[in-house]
């Protein structure tokens, strides 16, 4: 029997390890009955200066605006007019649509690589929606819904997703790590999470310089395990940073649950308190709940009072990336039983309710910002697509490694030139 | 005011670099642990909270991924960040943020975002620091595509390195020598510390001059072997050269990377012989890389195979210190064999 196996001889109870596991796999029928669903008038809106001790409560709490039947209720309703429910419903109406014409394009070989935000459409439309056109956002990879609600050019971001000729990033990065500093969207890294201190810092230095602007940023709660997550929250409390920390709790990180980040023993809002930040806990497939929180984070960073984490409650209705297949997890009808219901669902409910909206100008909508993805997708496809080879000059492949190109980078990209001109003939270029 | 010297040692010098970039550019920014009031463990810092004020030079928590990570998004905004790792033995919590963050983000936004940091660190051996306290891990740097790596010997390059790195768009390392920042050292741990006021190269411009990366500096000319050194080891090697008569050419490195490939290359050509002499670990150390750029650049001048001369494959020990260190008596011995062959 080998040394660790052995139990030693002692009268005390044996201690067991835990090791989460997700309540319902594949196969089981799926149960949301337990998640606590608090009314919306249950949550109290404090001032944005009140102090994180004071309001605790929020981080164990649900923030909610919506209710189940459309109507916008509680002290959180941030009373945004029909025009402006219309924008945002339409910002978000165009990330699904976006969302589901490049996830088919990636299915038929036109890109390598696809990430869809399916029911998370709020927590990025809604946010940035919030923001001031200047404060910086430093995404994830599912945050696409920042540059849509920025207007960012759709083909801009078709170009970054084919690495064709249009993509500015050269071809460079994996599809759907965009980068547009016009719409204060930093480049998307890849590695979770090391773009939270990243905020912090973008946030400190506008405080140091007087700036008006705030800087925010999102993970996952997989990825609030990572080290940099504690580092970031650690410097926003230090230095009272004017930076609001969104996770987006969408309840799977690839295969594990949310357990395997803590989530088994107390929400991710609470992180917040153990360093004495404000902490709001929201119903992210509320797209009003989203903003009001979003409003008041910033309100309260741009006044001075500090940052804020905000956890998106959400679900991840579909897989993590066109390389995942959440059946072999989890039960498949769980995105369809998810107790806050659709974010886009949910908001269309509440313009119809209001009288601002129909079912016509809906499918209208709809079908307009598929023409216009479609038609889209064709100019760029023109300026082609990664399934059809490379695009990009070879050479570039050195440049932007440093602002100047050193001498052994030259000699590197003498050697791969000859190579590719032994491969292909003298003369051919990648187009 | 750049033409007005002062004698200083390494210490006062690398302060005096960061002083004259705080002063000239408002969008420089100085931080570490322990770096504002107390003005840093080695005093690299001294001085600089008090004259440019709290938001330009401050203490940070014990969180070097933060130091590194905050860096990265104040170069994002428009700053100029001149982090302090305290010890380059501490850097480890913060590579993440080094080497997919710092090093990339050039080149993954196609230069819609760059990081124009400065990560100064004290590193090597030879204060009884221990395993924490002593290590050199300069080819971690290198191997890092998009950071440059620094190393100044002296009083005068520390300042006009330092001031180049600070002014270069792109991320740079900046490792100090902690042995050498009060005075040179001959390499005999039992002899009186030389004080740098003795050395010339402690005649340091008062105001802003840049020494430009990648280049490297010929410490002494000579016919009968070229050795590639840097830091600390530049003056043990001189010593042990001239004790011995060897008429050795010596090049200081000062950059890693970009490194100084024709200083190096004329310098073989004409010697036909070589040793590298580091402090730190020996296996995929940077001698490796130098052996390896000189057989292939230099092989047909070559009179004798490349040597190294470096630490050994160990943690840095505490109590054997001098044991480890690649002192006189592992030069000299080096020296006579590259000579006989």
């Amino acid at each position: 029997m080998p040394e660790t196996d052995r139990r030693p001889a002692s009268n005390l109870p044996p201690l067991s390890l835990h090791i989460p596991e997700p309540r319902y796999r594949p196969g089981d029928t799926p149960d949301f009955g337990d998640i606590v669903v608090p009314g919306v008038d249950a949550t109290p809106r404090p001032s944005e200066a009140t102090k994180p001790d004071a309001m605790r409560d929020l981080c164990y709490g649900l923030v909610r605006v919506l209710d189940f039947d459309g109507q916008a209720k509680g002290q959180w309703d941030p009373k945004l007019s029909p025009e402006r429910l219309r924008t945002m419903l339409r910002y978000m109406m165009l990330v699904r649509a976006f969302d589901d014409r490049m996830f088919r394009a990636q299915r038929q070989g036109k890109t390598s690589f696809y990430m869809k935000c399916t029911g998370e459409e709020a927590t990025s439309v809604a946010s940035t929606m919030a923001l001031d056109r200047g404060d910086m956002c430093f995404p994830s990879y599912r945050q696409q819904g920042i540059l849509i609600a920025r207007d960012y050019p759709l083909i801009q971001m078709m170009n970054q997703i084919y690495s064709n000729r249009g993509d500015h990033l050269m071809g460079r990065q994996l599809p759907i790590m965009y980068s547009a500093p016009e719409h204060g969207f930093f480049s998307v890294s890849g590695n979770l999470a090391t773009q939270y201190p990243q905020a912090v810092g973008w946030a400190m230095a506008s405080a140091s310089k007087g700036d008006s602007r705030i800087a925010t940023v999102w993970c996952g709660e997989g990825s609030s395990a990572e080290g940099d997550f504690h580092s970031a929250l650690t410097f926003a409390t230090v230095y009272n940073a004017p930076v609001i920390f969104n996770v987006v709790n969408n309840q799977w990180a690839i295969s594990s649950f949310s357990g395997f980040a803590g989530g088994e023993r107390t929400t991710f809002a609470a992180r917040a308190v153990g360093y004495g930040i404000a902490g709001l806990r929201i119903d992210g497939n509320d797209p009003l709940a989203v903003y009001a929180a979003t409003q008041w984070a910033a309100d309260r960073a741009r006044t001075n009072n500090g940052p804020t984490l905000i956890e998106h409650f959400t679900y991840r209705s579909e897989g993590h990336s066109t390389s995942d297949d959440p059946t072999a997890y989890r039960p498949a009808e769980e995105p369809t039983i998810w107790p806050f219901g659709d974010p886009i669902a949910r908001l269309r409910q509440h313009l119809e309710t209001l009288g601002e909206w129909d079912g016509e100008r809906h499918e209208t909508q709809r079908a307009e910002l598929d023409g216009l993805v479609k038609t889209t997708q064709k100019q760029s496809e023109k300026l082609g697509i990664l399934g059809h080879g490379m695009h990009q000059p070879f050479e570039t492949m050195f440049d932007d490694v440093f602002e100047e190109l050193p001498w052994h980078l030259k000699e590197q990209c003498v050697q791969m030139l000859a190579e590719q001109e032994a491969k292909f003939g003298p003369g051919w270029k990648p187009e | 005011m750049a033409d007005e010297t002062k004698t200083m040692n390494m210490i006062e010098a690398i302060n005096s670099a960061m002083d004259v970039m705080l002063e000239r550019d408002s969008n420089v920014v100085v931080m570490g642990e322990d770096v504002g009031f107390f003005g840093g463990v080695f005093r690299a810092t001294a001085g600089l909270q008090k004259k440019h004020g709290k938001t330009r030079v401050f203490d940070t928590p014990i969180n070097e991924c933060g130091i590194i990570g905050v860096a990265v998004g104040m170069g994002a905004y428009g700053l100029r960040p001149v982090p302090e790792i305290q010890f380059a033995d501490y850097i480890y919590p913060g590579l993440d943020q080094l080497v997919s963050e710092a090093a990339r983000l050039r080149y993954r936004s196609a230069a819609d975002f760059i990081c124009p940091m400065t990560v100064r660190t004290p590193f090597g051996g030879g204060i009884f620091g221990g395993q924490t306290h002593s290590q050199s891990p300069e080819s971690i740097m290198t191997h890092i595509c998009g950071v440059k790596t620094v190393i100044p010997s002296n009083p005068y390059d520390a300042k006009g390195l330092l001031i180049a790195a600070i002014e270069d768009n792109d991320p740079v390392v900046f490792l100090e020598p902690k042995r050498i920042y009060n005075g040179p050292f001959s390499g005999y741990y039992d002899r009186p510390v030389e004080p740098w006021s003795k050395h010339a190269a402690s005649a340091v411009p008062e105001g802003h001059y840049r020494i430009e990366l990648g280049k490297a500096a010929t410490v002494r000319e000579g016919e009968a072997l070229t050795i590639l050194v840097y830091g600390t080891m530049v003056h043990v090697t001189k010593t042990i050269v001239e004790e011995m008569g060897i008429d050795a050419e010596i090049i200081d490195l000062r950059t890693l990377l970009p490194l100084d490939i024709d200083a190096i290359e004329t310098s073989v050509k004409k010697t036909g012989r070589c040793l590298v002499i580091h402090e730190a670990t020996r296996t995929s150390g940077f001698g490796a890389e130098l052996a390896a750029l000189v057989q292939e650049r230099c092989f047909y001048h070559l009179e004798a195979p490349v040597e190294r001369v470096t630490g050994f494959d160990t943690p840095y020990p505490h109590s054997l210190e001098w044991a480890y260190f690649p002192g006189p008596v592992r030069i000299a011995t080096a020296l006579t064999k590259i000579l006989k062959d």
